[in-house]
């Protein structure tokens, strides 16, 4: 290095040193900086989802209902639910398990990282790297469910929530054989929809003609769904025909905004993973000596992944 | 990084990945029970489900703790950075009251202007309009 002449740039200088940034004494929290400089990042993303997260609530809170998670999410694919009746929660439980799974192979590798021991680092990471895909493959069967089966959209949620106990009226507008209780959701179908509907309309019989518009036992809008009526045995609203309503707007938007965020972290997260997992394949980390200290960083982002996915399961699915 | 043998390490990330899904599965099965699916009498139970809510909470926030001090190696930073991330968390506290709070009051609010719309109009009596609490300076003009 060139004698300088002005502090600065010796400082510049200072940094120039292959591997050893940290050109200031000892480092801060004896931490490196790349670790340091993650953890504050993460810090920061932990308040960013925190911010959705609470807004998620002060919302659910200044709402009269909100669609209950274990009737919303009570679908899965492959027919697992028809199998045991209902499986509600059960394949978001399965989703959390991946994630929880990936974090705990990559606990592994950051391990075999200390030993210097390439292929092991190599094998673990690439197990991470299939746990995140399979939680990224299951989110987009979800996705897909919600809005092309159950018709949800950012400004529109087909999930309503009833206020008192009642019973709902056929087609012809007469009392009909099925109940609900306070609190229970339901799902407002689309007529032209085939799939998920069907299964719940079995009870009115198979072959209706429904018509348009204000019907004595429904009420079809120009978008083709169909808003059943029913009547509340009590409660204030007592023996007054209602129709069934969409549930709260707000939900469809928060639940698309924060799992999509979630995913997206997810999805950056295997991105770098596999750039970090080339790298440690050719050996640039080997070369470091410094126990792979990038797998490590990696790591703290992944597992903060996970972290995050505890708190959207809380809010979203189980509370 | 770490201070315990490889093989220790090794043997406790197996107890992590029992003791997270263990939790995890506690946790479905206290939601649903709270919901009513596992014994039918406690659906809508409100003070039920609020310890359920409260019990589901807790035991997030310490598999929080567990990835946290465990998986991403808290233990084995100094103090101060463990403080330095960890402190600035305890904002949320103040925001989760302060944001619950005021969806709730807006929750009222939209209540009451409902319940006002609904009220019959009473011909042109200023003071009818505003609440009985308000207070009102004598017309002096």
């Amino acid at each position: 290095m060139a004698t300088t002449d002005t502090a600065l740039e010796h400082h510049v200088h200072e940094h120039d040193h292959e591997g050893d940034a940290w050109g200031g004494g000892e480092a801060p929290f004896k931490a490196s900086y790349g670790k340091l400089m993650m953890w504050y990042f993460l810090l920061s993303d932990a308040f960013t989802f925190a911010g959705f997260l609470i807004t998620y609530g002060a919302l659910r809170f200044s709402s009269p209902t909100w669609p209950v998670p274990d009737f919303v999410f009570a679908t899965d694919p492959f027919g697992i639910s028809a199998f045991f009746g209902s499986a509600p929660l059960i394949f978001v439980t399965f989703m959390s398990f991946l994630l929880i799974i990936s974090s705990v192979t990559m606990v592994r590798a950051v391990q075999e990282g200390h030993r210097e021991n390439k292929n092991g680092v190599l094998i673990w990471m690439i197990l991470t790297i299939f746990g995140g895909l399979g939680f990224l493959g299951c989110q987009a069967w979800e996705w897909t469910n919600l809005i092309s089966g159950e018709n949800m959209s950012l400004t529109r949620n087909t999930f309503g929530t009833h206020t008192a106990d009642g019973y709902y009226l056929d087609h012809e507008g007469k009392k009909s054989a099925e109940t609900f209780r306070e609190g229970e959701s339901y799902l407002i179908h689309r007529h032209e929809a085939g799939g998920h509907g069907e299964s719940h309309e079995a009870g009115h019989g198979t072959a209706h003609e429904y018509k348009k518009g204000e019907q004595a036992g429904y009420m079809m809008d120009d978008q083709g769904f169909i808003h059943r009526k029913y009547v509340y045995a009590d409660g204030p609203l007592k023996g007054q025909t209602q129709t069934e309503q969409f549930g709260p707007r707000a939900f469809g938007a928060l639940f698309f905004f924060i799992t999509g965020f979630h995913g997206f972290h997810v999805f950056s997260g295997v991105m770098f993973l596999l750039i970090i997992a080339l790298n440690v394949a050719s050996g640039v980390y080997a070369a470091r000596k410094n126990g792979y200290e990038m797998v490590e960083k990696i790591g703290l982002y992944w597992h903060f992944v996970d972290l995050v996915w505890v708190f959207v399961f809380l809010v979203f699915y189980l509370l | 990084m770490s201070h315990l043998s490889y093989e220790e390490s090794k043997k406790n990330v197996v107890k992590g990945l029992i003791l997270l899904a263990v939790v995890t599965l506690i946790e479905v099965v206290i939601s649903l029970f709270g919901k009513g699916h596992i014994i039918k009498g406690v659906h809508g139970n409100i003070i039920v489900l609020a310890t359920c809510g409260l019990l589901i909470a807790g035991l997030s926030l310490y598999k929080a703790y567990f990835i946290v001090y465990e998986f991403m190696h808290m233990k084995y930073e100094v103090k101060g950075l463990a403080m330095s991330v960890i402190l600035p968390m305890l904002l949320l506290v103040w925001a989760i009251i302060a944001f619950f709070q005021e969806g709730n009051a807006w929750k009222n609010r939209r209540e009451d202007v409902q319940k006002r719309n609904a009220q019959p109009i009473t011909p042109a009596q200023e003071g009818s309009l505003l609440s009985p609490d308000t207070y009102q300076m004598d017309w002096k003009g």
